[in-house]
């Protein structure tokens, strides 16, 4: 019996190492979007899997939103609809405001930077590990897109695509460790590089000594990275440390709530970088 | 059947990972059922059983994560077999040990990881002695609540007098 136990042992560790040598031999292999074939078909074939569960989940809330949990509706009815009034308002005076500086963009020739293509992906999982701020988004391949395109929400930047599946796509939040966009400081022109830090918050690294940089400060994409386009919201300035004349620490508070998204638009439209880069291939 | 129990109870986890995570505590994963289930079945099943479910749970989860393939595996791989030899060495039946082992557990998986990281020159600002002392804590609780609950269930300690007694004949 203990001859059997040890034998039962030692083929288990002979499949561990088995499976660890294909793993290992199989991550140096990239398939042809460039991803590794291991986490392309493990990813592929775990979001049929949370897209299920996602289904099931969502299915539970839509019944609990819908017939149970109704017992506000009618005063936040009222509210919404006092809310709707302003925004009518609110909505015409930016018509005027946007008529206004459509005009004088067409006379100074700027380029409309609003008109970039996207598609609506809704969010299906998040990350498999507490180490990584990924999203899974119910969208892939067969929709177009690629890795490296950006994702973005109403709030601001969300994210890029790093591993495209056939129907699905694992998005690399701006707060993971792994996560980098080139950055601009709005007011001061202040350029950096906007860094997760796999908390909630971010750090603006690479900032010259002689940049104008204050708590509160809006930060947006410089587009010079090439992923994500020029003038998206990153966040706002939340802590500004200096030693001597040298920054060392800039953190920044995403604008986007990570934890609150339902859907995001990823950006199918390539950058100018990007563009020349194809035309050069 | 033990295996296929384990690959199960590594796939749940996962899907209960990934899809509950973000409806809860606010979006933000304090807890990591895999690692979990990795130190639940190395004290309950042995230092051998805590590798093989440590090498397998890591590996999937790194596939399924943006980092090095293998890091999160080799994490977990050592904390099952240390969980394991600790659970045979020790007793380690109430409450308390338990939250102690899962909680210790979590530090040293999260100390393999940074170490690593740092070792593989990746980007790293520091330890993140909060972030890690939650998920420390929230992997404690569900651990020592996951035994409970299973200790509970109709039977359980007869199955598992009758599991181990047929193992020694």
């Amino acid at each position: 019996m203990a001859l059997l136990d040890i034998r039962q042992r030692s083929g288990y560790l002979f499949l561990a190492v088995m499976l660890g040598h294909v793993i290992l031999i199989s991550a140096q292999v990239n398939s042809r979007s460039g991803v590794p074939v291991l986490e392309s078909v493990t990813f592929g074939m775990f979001s049929e899997v949370q897209r299920g569960s996602s289904a099931g989940v969502t299915s539970l809330r839509g019944l609990w939103n819908r017939y149970i949990g109704l017992r506000h509706v009618e005063a936040e009815n009222a509210a919404l609809r006092r809310e709707l009034d302003e925004v009518k308002v609110q909505f015409q005076e930016r018509r005027a405001l946007a008529d206004r500086a459509r005009g004088l963009e067409s006379l100074l020739e700027l380029r409309d930077r609003s008109n970039l293509k996207t598609l609506a992906a809704e969010i299906i999982a998040s990350s498999a590990s507490p180490d990584f701020r990924t999203l899974t988004i119910d969208k892939g391949t067969l929709y177009g897109l690629q890795a490296n395109m950006a994702v973005i929400a109403p709030g601001g930047v969300v994210g890029r695509i790093v591993v495209p599946t056939m129907r699905a796509s694992k998005v690399q939040l701006l707060i993971d460790r792994n996560a980098a966009v080139g950055a601009i400081i709005e007011r001061s022109r202040a350029q950096g590089v906007a860094m997760g830090a796999g908390d909630q918050r971010l750090r603006l690294e690479y900032v010259s000594e002689a940049a104008d940089v204050v708590a509160g400060d809006l930060v947006v994409t410089s587009g010079i990275d090439g992923i994500f386009p020029k003038g998206f919201t990153i966040g706002l300035v939340d802590v500004v440390e200096k030693t001597g004349p040298a920054y060392k620490r800039i953190t920044v508070k995403p604008a986007v709530d990570f934890s609150s998204l339902e859907d995001v638009l990823v950006v199918v439209t390539p950058t100018p970088i990007r563009q020349s880069e194809e035309r050069r291939e | 059947m033990k295996a296929a129990g384990i690959l199960l109870a590594i796939a749940l986890a996962l899907v209960l990972q990934t899809t509950i995570a973000r409806f809860v505590a606010g979006g933000t994963v304090v807890v990591d059922l895999v690692l979990v289930v990795v130190v639940y079945v190395a004290l309950s099943s042995g230092s051998v059983a805590g590798l093989l479910t440590g090498t397998v749970a890591g590996l999937i989860q790194d596939s399924l994560s943006t980092g090095l393939i293998g890091v999160g595996g080799l994490a977990k791989t050592i904390v099952g077999f240390v969980a394991g030899i600790v659970g045979t060495q020790f007793i380690v039946a109430q409450p308390l040990p338990r939250f102690v082992v899962f909680f210790v557990a979590t530090v040293a998986h999260q100390a393999i990881t940074i170490g690593l990281g740092v070792v593989l020159g990746q980007r790293s600002f520091g330890m993140p002695y909060a972030a890690v002392a939650g998920e420390a804590l929230g992997n404690a609780i569900v651990g020592v609540a996951a035994f409970q609950l299973v200790e509970l269930m109709p039977g359980a300690v007869e199955r598992r007098r009758m599991g181990k007694s047929r193992l020694r004949r």
